[in-house]
């Protein structure tokens, strides 16, 4: 099922990995909060439920999850931020939690919300600082920054403040920030948030260049599908801490989507009522019908549209792929869950 | 060790042009600085005017002690305040992950991140204060004498670090921590005036729970030679005992990190 080359041992491997938090549970309210101080009432949130996956070297996996699926607790696990509950994290052949220096050199962290760059001063000087942390000789982090600064097109923008520039040119100075030491193993939390589609395309374009010159692993959250399309050639699908999907991306659609997209370009307007036999309705705009068909009534259903409805255009394609995973997040993991015989979630049963 | 050099360079760098910017506030900073020490030192003179003498300690000896506590006020204005600040910035921020991920000692990074200049003034005048307070004791101190307070007084400086970073790591827990530097303070600003002269339970307490003494009256005491080697000792197991602890603690923090949600 899996994507990456077999061949190359994995730069990263998460097997078990298992985090559970412990949450302070309070009632709203004064009576709540009174109650809360006096005897404090805790629940165990399972945020990672004992997830088995690897990436390899130069593969680029998209890591997909609505909020609060776990995505984020497994980069922190991986990138050494926080300890696992049970389970093992490896990247590189360490442990991320010992935060050896050895490791730290050759990996980085990406966080869409969260900045590192200094904000009253020009992001040049972050550069500066970080090249010196790494032990990047000052004249090859010149070249370095210049060579990511052409191919995002910065310029005059590295020696403004960085409260001066748009979150578009400070996302794109955190990249260069974060790969001025030339990491091998790349964690990218969300690294398109918020920005505009210009700026999404040329952060989408550099991680591509990146990864194609310096083989480098990346392992990328987004809630932008076309990030994924566009850099990712396999998914790990994740919801409440465990792994719904592992594969290729196309091979989601396969899975999730056992329904095709049915265009019809009709010759007058119909109403609702008069289509809703043929499939559900997905868009009806005039005289152009989106109809979702399953898969195994396709043939019938297009031989009847064409035979009853005055069909000027017909088309038949995959969904897209946002809805296919919005409606795998929507529609309730249990039964996909069963579906899956790689999960092993009996085994998160472990105390914190 | 050259890569902690550097950075540290380009840390200070960093943040003195990141102050410069605001030329106007150095100036109310030096003169807040000046009225301060004008203030304590009045206070002194006005007891001393009358003949009173704190614990046995002469005027000059006093003012030793006035030096030396606003020459480390300036440190821990310079230095100490704007990193335990940041330490729990970063913490509410989850830019703590940043620091984390680098290959350099985190205590290191948010030990020595930020400079502030606000405490520079503090510094010239402690030390100007310093030279001209031991050149009106009774035996002016020589280069060997200034040379003797240099030791205890780093020690000193290492028991504040160490007491003010064990505190802002609690920030690890309680996130809200923004009146460690009231407290920081306001301890150091017991040893403004020489241990000796407060109370009985007050100089156990200053020396024993809340090493105060260590900070500016063993230092004062070396110099003049009221103390000898003994208290030294005594010192540099104090700023090696909370040096250690610190460390300790902070790594037990650590461990407990969550790390402030996406």
């Amino acid at each position: 099922m899996s994507a990456s080359p077999a061949d190359a041992a994995p730069t990263v491997i998460a097997d078990g990995l298992t985090k559970h938090y412990q949450v302070a549970d309070k009632k709203p309210g004064l009576a709540g909060t009174l109650r809360h101080f006096v005897k404090r009432q805790h629940r165990v949130i399972e945020a990672v439920k004992a997830v088995n996956f690897t990436v390899a070297p130069g593969e680029i996996v998209g890591f997909l999850g609505p909020n609060g699926a776990g995505k984020t607790t497994a980069i922190k696990m991986l990138t050494g931020l926080i300890a696992p509950t049970s389970g093992k994290a490896e990247v590189l052949g360490f442990t991320p939690f010992e935060r050896k220096a050895a490791l730290l050199r050759q990996l980085t962290l990406v966080m869409g919300n969260k900045q590192q760059l200094m904000w009253d001063l020009p992001a040049l000087e972050t550069f500066r600082v970080n090249a010196a942390i790494y032990g990047v000789p000052d004249d090859e982090a010149d070249r370095r920054v210049k060579h990511f600064a052409g191919l995002l097109e910065l310029d005059k923008e590295l020696t403004q403040p960085v409260r001066k520039l748009s979150l578009g040119q400070r996302m794109k100075a955190e990249l260069i920030a974060a790969l001025l030491h030339h990491p091998k193993v790349l964690f990218l939390d969300e690294p398109t948030l918020g920005l505009d589609v210009n700026a999404q395309t040329a952060v989408r374009r550099f991680l591509k260049d990146y990864n194609a010159q310096h083989g480098a692993s990346v392992l990328l959250t987004s809630h932008y599908m076309a990030d994924v399309t566009a850099l990712c050639e396999r998914v790990i699908v994740i919801d409440k801490g465990t792994i719904l999907y592992d594969g290729t991306l196309a091979g989601v659609v396969e899975r999730f989507a056992p329904y095709r997209q049915v265009t019809l370009d009709l010759e007058r307007e119909f109403t609702e009522d008069e289509l809703i036999t043929y499939g559900e309705i997905e868009e009806l705009n005039g005289r152009t019908v989106r109809l979702l068909v399953q898969r195994d009534t396709l043939t019938t259903t297009v031989q009847r549209a064409l035979s009853d409805l005055p069909v000027r255009d017909l088309t038949v394609s995959d969904p897209p792929i946002e809805e296919v995973i919005g409606k795998l997040f929507a529609s309730g993991r249990d039964q996909q869950a069963e579906e899956l015989p790689q999960e092993k979630p009996e085994k998160a049963a472990v105390s914190p | 060790m050259t890569r902690y050099a550097r950075t540290l360079r380009l840390f200070w760098g960093a943040s003195i042009s990141a102050e410069m910017e605001y030329r106007a506030n150095f100036v109310f900073a030096a003169v807040g600085s000046v009225l301060t020490l004008g203030g304590a030192l009045a206070t002194l003179a006005v007891l001393y005017q009358h003949g009173y003498e704190m614990g046995g300690w002469s005027w000059p000896e006093a003012m030793l002690v006035v030096a030396l506590y606003t020459l480390l006020d300036g440190f821990q204005r310079a230095v100490l305040a704007p990193n335990r600040q940041a330490i729990s910035e970063h913490v509410q921020q989850g830019t703590l992950d940043f620091v984390l991920i680098k290959p350099m000692d985190a205590q290191f990074w948010l030990s020595t991140r930020r400079l502030s200049i606000w405490g520079v003034p503090d510094v010239l005048l402690g030390l100007a204060l310093i030279v001209y307070a031991g050149s009106k004791l009774d035996t002016p101190l020589g280069v060997g004498g200034y040379a003797a307070g240099l030791i205890p007084l780093l020690l000193g400086a290492a028991t504040l670090y160490a007491l003010g970073y064990a505190l802002a790591t609690l920030t690890i827990w309680v996130t809200k921590a923004g009146n460690i530097t009231i407290a920081m303070q306001a301890l150091l600003e017991a040893g403004r005036y020489p241990v000796p002269a407060y109370a009985p339970l007050f100089r156990v307490a200053f020396t024993f729970v809340l090493p105060v003494a260590f900070m500016t009256t063993v230092p004062a005491a070396t110099m003049t030679g009221k103390t000898g080697l003994v208290w030294v000792i005594g010192s540099l197991g104090v700023a090696v005992g909370l040096l250690v602890a610190c460390r300790w603690f902070w790594r037990f923090a650590l461990r407990s990190y969550t790390s402030a949600s996406s």
